[in-house]
């Protein structure tokens, strides 16, 4: 059987047309200033068992001192 | 966030069959719940329970101990492991429990150098707080166009990015370079050529025909990432009535 594996497939990068970009505006991602990278950032956290990821996102939050923070899943069983 | 609930997963998990079983007999039919499965969600579940199709992309490095089977398994969005335990041993004929599970991919989050403990996140902001030195804490947090990595891309010009912030269909004309696999109806990201995220949105044509048209909206906004203003504002204002 031949089954498809999400993270294992690369796609193409199609070129329809050229342009540069001005750097005057935004900000590679990498380079942002630390606030607004920090607002705008992910964190791949090895939660440990016991503590719900409500708990360890309002620990998180409590660290960085930041209002907005959320997490991208439970782990349900 | 919500595109990491919807990518597929990847679990060490241990489970432990009742009986004794044949080595051989637990390989083939462990092997055979690989594909696509039904599955109904367990009766502790947070979803409707009515059977569902799943498909698990690959089990392996199974290795058994005893009674205890321990293995690596990659699966779609939503799949019950504790359900795929139970299944495997009703199958086997022994029943089966899970008993130990471990997510260690979602989506393109790894169990790799970027996962962290809190730990981490505590001495990164200390050092950045009080050595002002942010190194550390750039390598814990990573910029939220990581969690996309997964998702097909459209890079557009920058003249067409502040109309996108304010929620407007991507015209092909704004439309650079773009993924291919893309179809009709699939969450696709907006970039600019720095590659910061703009917005996420739905397609409205196949990566083919992005290249082959020339009008036309390519995509529509679902949900705007990056504040209005970040660039600056090309599109001709409607004039005011007076």
């Amino acid at each position: 059987m031949n089954i498809l594996i999400p993270w294992t497939v690369k796609p193409k990068i199609l070129v329809k047309s050229e342009e540069g970009t001005n750097l005057t505006y935004g900000c590679f991602p990498e380079k942002r200033p630390i606030q607004n990278y920090l607002h705008n950032g992910i964190i791949n956290l090895d939660k440990p068992p016991g503590p719900t990821s409500h708990e360890v996102v309002a620990w998180v939050k409590r660290i960085l001192k930041i209002e907005r923070a959320g997490h991208g899943g439970t782990l349900e069983a | 966030m919500r595109i990491l609930l919807t990518t597929g997963k990847e679990y060490v998990c241990v489970m432990r069959l009742h009986t004794s079983i044949q080595e051989k007999k637990i390989r083939k039919t462990v092997d055979e719940f690989i594909g696509e499965i039904y599955q109904r969600p367990p009766l502790r579940s947070s979803v409707k329970r009515v059977l569902r199709k799943r498909k698990i992309y690959y089990i392996k490095n199974l290795e058994l101990k005893d009674n205890y089977i321990l293995f690596r398994v990659g699966c779609q969005a939503g799949t019950y492991i504790r359900k795929l335990c139970f299944d495997i041993g009703e199958v086997i004929g022994s029943g089966a429990h899970m008993v130990e599970l471990r997510r260690t991919q979602a989506g393109p989050f790894k169990e790799d150098d970027s996962l962290v403990t809190l730990y981490d996140v505590n001495y990164a902001y200390s050092l950045w707080e009080e050595k002002e030195d942010e190194s550390y804490i750039r390598k814990i947090v990573q910029p939220v166009e990581n969690a996309f990595q997964l998702t097909p891309k459209i890079f557009v010009r920058d003249s067409a990015v502040d109309a996108l912030c304010h929620g407007a269909g991507l015209a092909l004309p704004g439309v650079l370079k773009l993924h291919s696999r893309i179809k009709p109806q699939n969450i696709v990201g907006i970039f600019t050529q720095k590659e910061e995220l703009i917005a996420l949105a739905r397609s409205m044509m196949s990566s083919e025909q992005m290249m082959k048209e020339d009008h036309g909206i390519a995509a529509k906004i679902e949900r705007v990432i990056m504040p209005i203003g970040t660039y600056p504002r090309l599109w001709r204002k409607k004039q005011k009535e007076v």
